[in-house]
């Protein structure tokens, strides 16, 4: 029997449609057919600036846009060769690590309430709330952030964020010991997915697994001790391994890998340079019409009062998180408003043809991301738009192996296989 | 017994002399540029030890239109054991985009390449199943191509004629 499971099944996550050939309830063939949700990122980058391509990273892996952001933007930089200020790369490790747990979450979540575990997805909402709020008071945003930048980060931290991420490592803490206690002895949960959909090592490898798949199945592989990025190699954390590499394994490392994600938000906290600006949100100072008027006669050094849509953005807190090379960043709005240097290096950034133009060559550069090795390729001819940009998606090869897996399976066992995958139909179609 | 980067890019040279079109390093990731009709056998000899490049970590191409040889292909392998990524590329002409399928060698060329056959239209001999990925069967063109226009709109549907009526 021929049985389609999607486009628009509620376990098929984004879009994809499985076609199952069937002999009773047992699989004896899978076509993956995806697709539906290809909106062509790749053409529409290449008709991007740098800087204006960013957003659209966000809507790769829609459920950890920080990651995304981040390994985009580290390929820019490895390419222009600039240097962040190390408050910026602790920013930027907390946010990722932040987004790694939602990521974590909301997978686990998403594969435990197909197999019938309604709780756990509700505690583990909860938690993300926590998280999201986080990211929200400092970014603006809950997922489309577009926080990190080329050269640093888009805003200093909100002065609160200590303590509201200190809630968040309690409430996730808290979720993560109930959901562990609904779910690590239970019959019916291990019933499921223990030795179901079993992955040895070397298929693996062949197939190109990276991220909490892999590590699934023994092979100690992660981007960030094999090759360390931003701060982490300064970090202590550790990479937690599964033995079998089947759905239980890959629920497992991921609830540990958000243990040692809390460890290392921690150390975040605890060696977070500090801030070179003031403390307190800089709203005060003169309105920009009246710095705009005073430019006029004289160079004025005053504070001016940003809009709310440019909050953290001010001179004074640029230093400590965006780095000092000239034209990669977006002059401080302070020059902008008041002096014709300013002014011109504004309009140098966003003119067509201006702005940021990596020399020509080519660079592959990777972060590991929620689920596995994000890597992103560029070609530069040296204008200010890419030859070509292209995203190694790590869910596209964990997907790939679908078919194969699901070989001899039965029909209930395909919700689990696909649950604990944790395809993002974003990254997949791109 | 760390190898070092180096040494696997001498040893290729050293092994295929004539197959080695042009070495080069940018932005510190060690890329090959090699012949096409020796893609496989560079390939496995990678993959076997001492080097144990185990991965394929990512296939692309890349399409330099008006060039000679228009389409570039672009293969990112990583070694495991040794920790080393290397690149590996080779040109295809315009007229005749084939080369050699790697799916004998790494299970997920198959999508990859399936996927590069859909953007780019190029064929790969010896590929089980070379379908269309992202794309509906219908579709006319190749879109990554950079003759393709970026606001080209196609239905999904076949338009009826005015015959067709």
């Amino acid at each position: 029997m021929l049985l389609n499971m999607g486009p628009s099944h509620p376990a098929m996550h984004g879009t994809t449609r499985i076609m199952l050939e069937l002999d009773g309830e047992k699989i004896l063939n899978a076509e993956l057919e995806m697709g539906y949700l290809h909106r062509g990122f790749e053409k529409t980058c290449e008709h991007k600036t740098y800087f204006n391509l960013l957003p659209y990273t966000d809507r790769l892996n829609y459920v950890s846009p920080l990651i995304n952001n981040c390994g985009y933007v580290m390929t820019l930089e490895k390419m222009l060769g600039i240097d962040v200020p190390e408050r910026a790369q602790y920013i930027r490790v907390l946010m990722c690590e932040l987004s790694r747990i939602c990521d974590h979450l909301t997978a686990l979540a998403a594969m435990t309430m197909e197999c019938g575990a309604f709780t756990v997805f509700l505690y583990n909402m909860k938690a993300r709330e926590f998280i999201w709020d986080v990211m929200e008071q400092t970014t603006g945003a809950r997922m489309t952030t577009s926080y990190i930048r080329i050269g640093g980060v888009r805003a200093d931290l909100h002065p609160s964020w200590k303590e509201t991420t200190h809630t968040a490592i309690d409430e996730t803490r808290k979720v993560l010991k109930d959901v562990s206690g609904l779910l690590n002895k239970n019959k019916i949960f291990i019933d499921r997915t223990r030795d179901v959909a079993v992955v040895s090592p070397e298929m693996a490898i062949n197939y190109g697994w990276t991220g909490p798949c892999l590590r699934s199945t023994g092979v100690s592989y992660d981007v960030r001790k094999a090759h360390p990025y931003l701060v982490y190699d300064k970090l202590n954390f550790e990479i937690p391994l599964g033995e079998r590499g089947d759905n239980f394994d890959r629920y497992m490392v991921r609830m540990k890998e958000m243990e040692q994600s809390l460890r290392i938000v921690e150390q975040c906290i605890e060696s977070m340079p500090e801030s070179s600006s003031p403390t307190q949100l800089m709203a005060e100072g003169i309105e920009p019409a009246d710095a705009i008027k005073e430019s006029r006669s004289k160079r004025t050094e005053k504070r001016i009062k940003l809009s709310p849509n440019l909050e953290g953005s001010e001179k004074e807190r640029y230093k400590g998180i965006m780095t000092d090379s000239k034209g990669q960043i977006i002059p401080p709005k302070e020059d902008t408003y008041t002096s014709i240097e300013g002014l011109i290096s504004h309009f140098k950034f966003f003119m067509k043809d201006h702005g940021i133009r990596p020399p020509q060559g080519e660079v592959y550069f990777s972060v590991e991301g929620a689920s596995g090795e994000l890597g992103f390729y560029i070609i530069s001819n040296g204008t200010d738009k890419p030859y070509r940009l292209h995203l190694r998606a790590p869910c596209f090869h964990i997907v790939s192996a679908l078919e194969e897996i699901l070989r001899g399976h039965y029909v209930a066992d395909v919700i689990p296989t696909f649950g604990s995958m944790n395809m993002i139909g974003g990254e997949l179609d791109r | 017994m760390a190898i070092q980067q180096e040494k696997v890019v001498q040893d290729l040279k050293e092994r295929f002399v004539e197959k080695i079109k042009e070495v080069s390093a940018h932005f510190g990731d060690d890329t090959v540029v090699i012949e096409r009709d020796s893609l496989l056998d560079i390939i496995k000899f990678l993959k076997a030890e001492p080097y144990d490049f185990a991965m394929l970590l990512d296939l692309t191409c890349v399409d330099y239109m008006g060039q000679p040889d228009r389409f570039e292909m672009v293969y990112h392998l990583f070694s495991l054991s040794k920790n080393l990524r290397l690149r590996i590329k080779t040109r295809l002409p315009g007229k005749d985009p084939s080369v050699e399928s790697l799916t004998p060698v790494w299970k997920n060329a198959n999508w990859l390449e399936r996927e590069a056959y859909d953007m780019f239209g190029v064929r790969f001999n010896g590929h089980p199943y070379l379908k269309r990925l992202f794309m509906y069967d219908g579709f006319e063109g190749h879109p990554l191509r950079k003759n393709y226009p970026l606001r080209r709109r196609q239905p999904i549907i076949r338009m009826r004629k005015q015959d067709d009526i």
